[in-house]
């Protein structure tokens, strides 16, 4: 594992997470965090975050309660934003504001195509996730020059509302995911070296 | 923005320094060669910030389908070798007439390959299409797909071409007028110079407008911040109270060169064809305006037509959609249901921060090309959708100003059809089975 800093506090993190690159800091004593722990974390905020929508507003509104539907086009209709579309709206803010990492939502059977996992890491992180529930897998790959350190989650089927909606979609090459089954993975990168 | 003593920075003749034909997007500040090239002429992610300087907005509101952020994600670093559509400038160079198409694209138009290569995998319908036909009118677009993505076509498929009730919904809604909570004022409660005829004549002018309706005297535009009389009222003043009008007029090819501190764009600056006698009109409220009646409903049509003397502009006249404007203004059909110029390029659409109120969008560009930007705030208003994007993309109809009825039908709600059905494992309907046999 390539450590690019010395763990400390999360101030420091943000720090670090400002460079294109993490770095060693200079002089002050500070610190930094290991990419591994900091995709960790994040990956943390992220999968709970992205729970709890899709439990306790979508699937309970959308689904159980039946007040109010979750779709794709919910700017056009009074209706909820899709989880997925809510954590890539996450991540294009996150993009945005350049603070260091990047993520994305990606499956081995998207609804949108653009979305299949391109790079090799990409490709070998998803199907390992799919084929090892539980397991995380951690890479080093190399994109447009710069050094990643890209870590891959399972994206899991966590309500009723996840399974119907992917097996019912015009576009979804796949129609027998079931409650609990890995859908795709969470791909998240931190530049790493120079 | 509104920097007016920049002016007396330019040196007398800075066209020397032009290296090639500016767009028509840009050629009325291309002499403020600072407002895109703001610190440097080589570092292109700096005229990157000029770029979203004026259109983040703009893109941000049409929901762009292509957002910058698709191409920072590092997944994306081998295709942005290729084409780095981070920047703008990749796909919109400027000063290059002899590479530039419509839109401002400097691209060969089947860019879209790029990262669309597999598409007739995945969409048969789009097998054999050529790449250079993808951005046709009511296909697609490379930001604004509102009115153009799949679903919304087949949603909105089977609408009548004429709506049962045809207004413009935001019509009677109320905008800048609903801020205001001031007893109306007559005539004899003006607070101007009367003495003279032009001020007597200005009063009586004022007693009819919707300033008199509101309470708005006149010191509250001509006086400055010490009370002394203004005789020439500045946009800022106008701003106070119409903010979002003001800054869409800024933003738009009649206020751009105001809001780069440049001297305001006149009739015989443009590139269209304009009438001779208002040529060196100049471009402010007031152009459009007129003091101090401010009736919206010259400055709807007859305002426009001033100055306007293209092909399109001077059809207007005769077309349908003039004859109920006439219609409405002779009050012999319901507000809402008369089509001026503004109805299609200055329409009245939600205020962004009050579901009640209405805002008049100055930002013609908004709502003029690529066509089928229109189709949402203006033509499903009063037509259904199919009829829209066909007559939209029907040339000779858009220069006759739509008298007649499209000649041909646009492919994409076809398509959009075609494919839901056999996703669905349906038959297509027969009309759409018939179409896909004679293809």
């Amino acid at each position: 594992m390539k450590t690019v800093s010395k763990l400390l506090a999360g101030a420091t993190l943000i720090t670090c997470l400002g460079l294109t690159a993490c770095q060693p800091p200079a002089e002050g004593g500070g610190g930094g965090i290991e990419p591994k722990l900091m995709a960790d974390a994040l990956h943390a905020v992220m999968e709970s975050d992205r729970t709890v929508y899709t439990r306790n507003v979508v699937n309970r509104l959308a689904k159980e309660q039946q007040v109010i539907s979750a779709s794709e086009h919910w700017k056009d209709e009074p209706a909820l934003p899709l989880p997925a579309q809510m954590f890539r709206m996450g991540a294009e803010m996150v993009a945005e504001k350049d603070v260091g990492f990047t993520y994305s939502l990606l499956s081995m059977w998207p609804i949108n195509k653009q979305n299949t996992p391109r790079t090799e890491v990409e490709k070998a992180g998803l199907q390992f996730v799919a084929d090892n529930k539980g397991q995380n897998f951690y890479a080093e790959e190399t994109l447009g020059g710069q050094t990643y350190f890209t870590a891959v989650y399972a994206d899991t089927a966590v309500a009723p509302a996840c399974v119907s909606c992917h097996n019912e979609h015009k576009d979804t090459p796949k129609t027998d995911f079931a409650l609990g089954d890995v859908m795709g993975g969470v791909v998240l990168r931190i530049p790493v070296g120079s | 923005m509104w920097a007016p003593e920049r002016l007396e920075s330019l040196p007398i003749d800075r066209t020397v320094f032009l290296p090639g034909e500016t767009t028509d997007g840009h050629y009325q500040i291309e002499l403020a060669c600072e407002s895109c090239h703001t610190d440097t002429f080589s570092d292109r992610t700096v005229m990157q910030e000029a770029c979203e300087g004026c259109h983040s907005r703009e893109l941000t509101r049409v929901d762009d389908s292509h957002p910058r952020t698709k191409f920072t994600d590092p997944r994306n670093a081998d295709r942005v070798e290729i084409l780095d559509a981070r920047l703008c400038i990749t796909c919109h160079q400027e000063h290059r007439p002899e590479i530039t198409s419509s839109m401002g694209l400097s691209l060969p138009g089947d860019y879209c390959y790029r990262c669309h290569e597999n598409v007739g995998e995945e969409r048969p319908t789009h097998a054999d299409l050529p790449f250079d036909s993808c951005a046709n009118t009511a296909c697609h677009n490379f930001h604004d797909n509102r009115s153009l993505y799949e679903d919304y076509l087949v949603e909105h498929r089977d609408e009548p071409d004429f709506r049962p009730v045809a207004e413009v919904r935001w019509k009677r809604a109320q905008g800048v007028a609903a801020t205001v909570d001031r007893p109306s004022l007559s005539l004899a409660e003006h607070d101007g110079p009367a003495d003279e005829a032009e001020g007597a004549r200005a009063a009586a002018e004022w007693a009819t407008s919707a300033h008199a309706r509101g309470g708005v005297q006149c010191s509250d535009c001509h006086a400055d911040a010490t009370g002394a009389w203004q005789q020439e009222v500045d946009l800022a003043v106008c701003q106070d109270c119409h903010g979002l009008e003001a800054e869409g007029f800024l933003a738009s090819r009649h206020g751009m060169r105001l809001a780069e501190g440049l001297p305001p764009m006149r009739p015989a600056d443009a590139r269209h064809p304009m009438q001779t006698d208002a040529a060196e009109a100049e471009l402010n409220c007031n152009a459009c305006h007129s003091s101090h009646a401010y009736d919206r409903r010259t400055a709807a049509a007859e305002s426009c037509l001033g100055c306007h003397t293209d092909e399109h502009s001077l059809a207007w006249e005769k077309s349908p959609h003039a004859a109920l404007w006439r219609a409405e203004l002779a009050a012999a059909s319901p507000e809402g249901s008369g089509v001026s110029c503004a109805t299609c390029h200055l329409p009245r659409t939600r205020h962004p921060d009050d579901a009640t109120r209405m805002r008049v969008d100055h930002n013609q560009n908004d709502h003029l090309r690529p066509r089928d930007k229109m189709v949402r705030s203006s033509c499903m208003e009063c037509h259904g959708l199919a009829f829209s994007l066909d007559s939209l993309a029907d040339p000779a109809l858009v220069t006759t100003n739509y008298r007649g009825r499209p000649s041909r039908e646009v492919e994409s709600i076809h398509f959009a059809t075609v494919l839901r059905w056999q996703l669905e494992g349906r038959p297509p309907p027969w009309d759409d089975a018939k179409k896909e046999e004679e293809r």
